[in-house]
């Protein structure tokens, strides 16, 4: 039996306030194998770890049992502290007496009886804990940054600054997402443009980043500080390095049926288009679906009109292999489609508009110039109701749960923009509740109201009737109790923000999760907000939930130092608490390889030799670097071959044992 | 094909246009219709309270009938639609219903909700198809300009209904355009004509004059529609109007089939 | 005028009643008013359907019972399709109507007064649907 010390923390009154500490201490100190208990108010304080090491050492500790708050807390804490004694890190256990005990009981009496069964439980499995030792692995100082977006250029030019190479992967033909879409930007009305574009352009001339537009992740392998990453460069026709952006191909281009992607379909473009004038890389692509060329062999107009012989008809993807020691998701968001919303009329009318299209139709370099107009008629419009809360806050079938927590901030900005260039036009916006928490928020919003005149309206529309050139708005105040309605001639839909469709396929080849609304999930809410539960994985912007710019832009700066304190690190200690095969017992079944979430599993090829025969059989076998450590193999494993080191089955089973005793 | 019939009171007495028409015209179409025997009055709504199990009974009869035939359930009436419909689907789903409604009934075999209801629109649809209703079209009705009126009790609440998108639907305009018209969409067609507030308030009926005003503002001629009580607020609401008229969806069909 | 008594105490058993034979569970309104804005019978109503709600909320039941909203409710269910949180105001309304009607002699709508409205053109489903709803 090892020498085994125990320190009960009493966390203030987290723990002390429903635990019987003194009676915890006396029941401890007779359980097998203890030689030593203590009790201290603050045991993570600097006074309550020396008492551990100062124990260790005096009374010569082969174990150690800190009943405290979750090994989440302080695990780590107080292995240091082992270590620094001396002791092997990972023969410290804790027994949870605050999260699994006092927080959640209120009676005393059970409350104590508990805690003295939970750290029984870990004084059992302290015994049949052995040293691990934690292995080294080396680090790829190379960062990948998914998504093009303000997160995306915002977390590479961070890590670039810091003297790390980067690549950005960007599906779209250019960097920029939505913020290049976006007129001027709440809170302060500066122009979007004016200053995402020399981010942009920092982007594609810093030489530490290197930019693969047009391109996806086909695949992801490996683990934290040795990625291997597959990109797909999709074909896009135009030969990037010739090519000197002199457009003449997009301007001559006969097809041009298909609609904008960047103008929101409010404008047609070319089958070989750049998707906006300030594009980076300003190089165009061929959207071969529309191409005559591809289409009908036929055309060819830019390859003869290319002054630099840039047109490359014959082009085909290509999967490039690169090592990468970090990854950062920036992948970004939608906005949903309103088809099941058709009392807003917007499949049926073309004034009613999603406050995407809104942003296009009044930006200078948008579809109409800037001119304020209606799409029907190409006329001003006099009034025009916003609508928030469209499909957001909604847990029907048709929208999404939560709050999508930009709307009523850009939907003031855009009420604020037309007012402030027209003020004659009469703006209304309905609204459930206005949300504006942040710096300089509220107040901007009350300036849409006190300063511009426009009307807020706590109240939802009904249904929208068009009738003759006008959208009759049905709506009701809730604050009067008056039913309204209202002779719009634009109505704007803030639409609720979704995650990209192609989250969880990307979520799955990347190992990370995402939650039931499909955004990524962070590894704490609270604590570890740009870290995902894979190693030397992080998110960066809305890709993790909606966000306004300037949170966005916070995170992405958050990720970029998580990603250089990694990649400043030479080495990796890597966690022992990893599975290993007992081959003997092994069947080869490979239960295990199906099931480990993290691809750590593979199979073996074994030669056996028996009596001169030699024989060869097939086993498991775990990669150290990539196994989490989660454990799931271990229950997959029929004849029991794979154990967690650290957690073995018969640790487990002496925790359960001690705990029904 | 042979499918069960319900036909339901209101289609014997004062809306025996709507049956007599849709009878002729699954004859030409070869859909065979078996009217039930037996059938009771559905109770023309819906009973929303928990509690109410009574007035569930008469539909659960006539879908467990059905089903014990393997035949699917076919309605007319919007409203019967409406009831069987809803209580099929409890009987699908809840508990509390199935259990009281079975205990009451003694069916030789538990209800479970297992029928399928069709209104005869969907049947059309679905079943026949329009594209194939075109082909049968012998007097197409070209150049009329015939308003859906959807009403309540068919699209909502939708998750139950299942019988079109509620907000922006488009059976009756395909029905319409298979026809040989020309469908207007208008935008008061999905709205309430009153229903049975009609007993209720016997002043103007505001919310049946903003259909109609709503269809004649765009030159509708012919208002189609499924239900009688829909027509009854109407053609009352129009009183002498003459500028549209009100019409079973069955009378056009029969009349492009050439057999009214 | 009465002042708001946030739910009088002889009035929780009616609100129970109602909240039971509905379903309906009234905590999840926001008040968005959609249900209202979108409500064909609103003209004919004194009080809209989210302040039905929100009434239920505060356990004001005999503003409601006094309204002449519940019995104009076409039970037309746009409010039910539309509501973002899943609430059946029309069953709620229901529940209400019943609550009334299943007292002793509070029949809104009684054998006497079909010949009042009755047409030769009137469809029997008026009648039924008409005693069904208003008569116990
Ligand atoms: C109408 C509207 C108005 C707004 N106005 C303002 C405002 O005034 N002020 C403000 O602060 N915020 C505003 N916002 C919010 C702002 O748009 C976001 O905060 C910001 O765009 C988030 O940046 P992001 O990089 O995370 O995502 P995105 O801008 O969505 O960028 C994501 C990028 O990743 C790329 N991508 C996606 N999937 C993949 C993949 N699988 N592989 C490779 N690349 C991929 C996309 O193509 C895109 O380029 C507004 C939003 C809307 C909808
Ligand atoms: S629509 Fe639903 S959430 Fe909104 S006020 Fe009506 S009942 Fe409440
Ligand atoms: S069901 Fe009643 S309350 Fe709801 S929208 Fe229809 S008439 Fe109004």
């Amino acid at each position: 039996m090892p020498r085994i010390g125990a320190f009960v923390c009493w966390c203030g009154t987290n723990i002390a306030g429903t635990v019987d500490i003194e009676q915890v201490v006396q029941a401890v100190s007779e359980m097998s194998g203890i030689v030593y208990v203590k009790d201290y108010q603050y045991m993570c304080s600097e006074v309550g770890q020396n008492l551990v090491k100062t124990a260790i050492k005096e009374w010569q500790l082969e174990r150690v049992i800190i009943a405290s708050c979750s090994p989440r807390m302080h695990e780590n804490t107080f292995r240091k502290a082992a270590k620094a004694a001396g002791l092997n890190p990972y023969l410290v256990e804790v027994a949870n007496i605050r999260e699994h005990c006092s927080w959640v009981h209120k009676n005393k009496e059970e409350a104590t009886k508990k805690a003295i069964a939970l750290i029984r439980a870990a004084v059992a499995k302290a015994s049949l804990n052995t040293e691990l030792i934690a292995k080294e692995i080396d680090v790829e100082n190379r960062a990948l940054v998914i998504g093009g977006g303000i997160a995306g250029i915002q977390t590479a030019l961070d890590i670039a600054e810091a003297g790390y190479q980067v690549d950005v992967i960007e599906k779209s033909p250019s960097i920029g997402g939505k913020m290049a879409q976006i007129d001027k930007t709440f809170p302060t009305l500066d122009c979007s443009a004016c200053i995402l574009t020399p981010k942009m352009v920092d982007v594609a001339s810093h030489p530490n980043i290197n930019l693969y537009t047009y391109s996806e992740i086909e695949s992801v392998n490996g683990f934290v500080g040795n990625f291997e990453v597959t990109i797909k460069q999709k074909a896009r026709s135009v030969n990037l390095e010739k090519c000197t952006g002199c457009g003449i191909c997009t301007e001559k281009c006969p097809s041009r049926k298909s609609k904008s992607e960047f103008d929101e379909g409010l404008r047609t473009r070319g089958a070989i288009y750049t998707p906006f004038p300030q594009a980076v890389p300003n190089v165009p692509v061929i959207d071969r679906e529309h191409c005559l060329k591809f289409n009908t062999g036929k055309c060819g107009i830019c390859e003869k009109l290319c002054p630099a012989g840039a047109i490359e008809f014959g082009q085909e993807d290509v999967l490039v292999t690169k090592k990468y020691g970090a990854v950062v998701v920036a992948t970004g968001f939608d906005i949903i489609d309103l088809d099941k919303f058709g009392e807003y009329q917007y499949q049926n009318h073309p004034d009613v508009l999603t406050s995407l299209e809104f942003e296009r139709l009044t930006n200078a370099a948008g579809p109409t110039a800037g001119k304020f107009i209606r799409p029907s008629n190409n006329k001003r419009p006099e009034k025009v109701v916003f609508i928030q809360c469209v499909g957001s806050r909604d847990v029907s079938s048709r929208g999404k749960s939560y709050c999508s927590k930009i709307c009523c901030m850009y939907t003031a900005k855009q009420a604020m923009l037309i007012k402030d260039k027209y003020p004659d036009i009469e703006v209304y916006v309905f609204y459930i509740d206005v949300r504006t928490p942040g710096k300089n928020f509220d107040e901007f919003q009350r300036r849409a109201v006190e300063e511009y005149g426009v009307n807020y309206i706590k109240g939802m529309v009904g249904k929208i009737f068009p009738a003759g050139d006008k959208l009759i708005v049905h709506g009701v105040d809730s604050f009067t109790g008056d039913t309204l309605k209202i002779e719009a001639d634009m109505v704007v839909l803030a639409a609720a923000a979704q995650a990209k469709p192609d989250a969880e396929v990307l979520g799955r080849k990347l190992a990370i999760s995402t939650d039931t609304n499909n955004f990524f999930t962070e590894a704490h809410p609270k604590l570890r907000p740009v870290e995902t539960h894979s190693a030397g994985i992080y998110l960066a912007g809305a890709c993790q939930g909606p966000k306004d710019i300037p949170e966005t832009v916070a995170q992405a700066g958050a990720a970029a130092a998580k990603v250089i304190g990694l990649l400043s690190k030479r080495k990796l200690v890597s966690n022992p608490c990893v599975s290993v095969v007992n081959e003997d017992l092994c069947n080869g079944c490979l239960s295990c390889l199906k099931i480990c979430p993290y691809d750590a599993i593979a199979a073996k090829e074994l030669a056996t030799n028996n009596h001169g025969i030699t024989s060869k059989r097939i086993v498991a076998k775990v990669n150290e670097a990539l196994c989490q450590g989660c454990g799931g193999c271990t229950v997959a494993c029929r004849p029991g071959a794979i154990d967690l080191k650290g957690f073995t089955n018969k640790q487990i089973t002496a925790e359960v044992d001690a705990l029904c005793h | 094909m042979m499918y069960s019939y319900y036909p339901g009171c209101t289609l014997k007495t004062k809306a025996q246009d709507l049956e007599r028409f849709a009878l002729i015209s699954a004859q030409v179409l070869g859909i065979e219709l078996a009217e039930q025997q037996d059938w009771q009055c559905c109770g023309a709504v819906y009973p929303l309270a928990e509690d109410e199990i009574a007035g569930k009974l008469s539909a659960v009869r006539s879908l467990a009938a059905a089903h014990s035939k393997g035949e699917k359930l076919i309605t007319l009436c919007a409203a019967c639609h409406h009831v069987i419909k809803r209580v099929n689907a409890d009987m699908y789903s809840n508990e509390f219903v199935r259990k009281r409604v079975n205990n009451y009934l003694q069916l030789p075999k538990n209800y479970n909700g297992e029928a399928k209801v069709l209104h005869y629109l969907e049947l059309l649809r679905d079943d026949v198809g329009f594209s194939k209703l075109a082909e049968q079209v012998r007097m197409p009705l070209t150049g009329r300009k015939i308003g859906a009126y959807y009403g309540c009790l068919l699209l909502r609440p939708s998750n139950v209904m299942n019988f079109d998108d509620a907000e922006n639907p488009s059976i009756l305009e395909d029905f319409i355009t298979a026809l040989g018209a020309t469908a207007v969409k208008y935008p008061f067609r999905t709205e309430c004509c009153g229903g049975y507030l009609t007993v209720n308030d016997q002043e103007a009926n505001e919310m049946a004059a903003n259909i109609i005003n709503s269809a004649i503002g765009l030159e509708v001629e012919e208002i189609l529609t499924a239900c009688p009580l829909c027509k009854y607020n109407l053609e009352k609401e129009l009183g002498t109007n003459t500028k549209v008229r009100i019409v079973y969806f069955t009378e056009l069909l029969a009349e492009a089939l050439a057999i009214k | 005028m009465i002042r708001v008594k946030i739910t009088p105490n002889n009035k929780q058993s009616q609100l129970q009643y109602i909240r039971e034979i509905s379903g309906v569970n009234i905590n999840k309104c926001i008040q968005c008013t959609k249900c209202s804005a979108g409500c064909p019978a609103s003209a004919r109503m004194d009080i809209l359907p989210h302040e039905i709600i929100r009434l239920l909320q505060l356990g004001q039941v005999e503003k409601i019972f006094h309204s002449k909203s519940i019995w104009n409710c076409a039970s037309c269910f746009v409010c039910t399709e539309r509501c973002p949180r899943n609430i059946d105001i029309a069953r709620l309304i229901e529940a209400i109507r019943l609550t009334i009607i299943r007292q002793p002699g509070k029949s809104k709508f009684k054998p006497d007064d079909v010949p009042g409205i009755i047409d030769d053109k009137m469809p029997q489903q008026v009648l039924v649907s008409g005693f069904r709803k208003y008569n116990r």
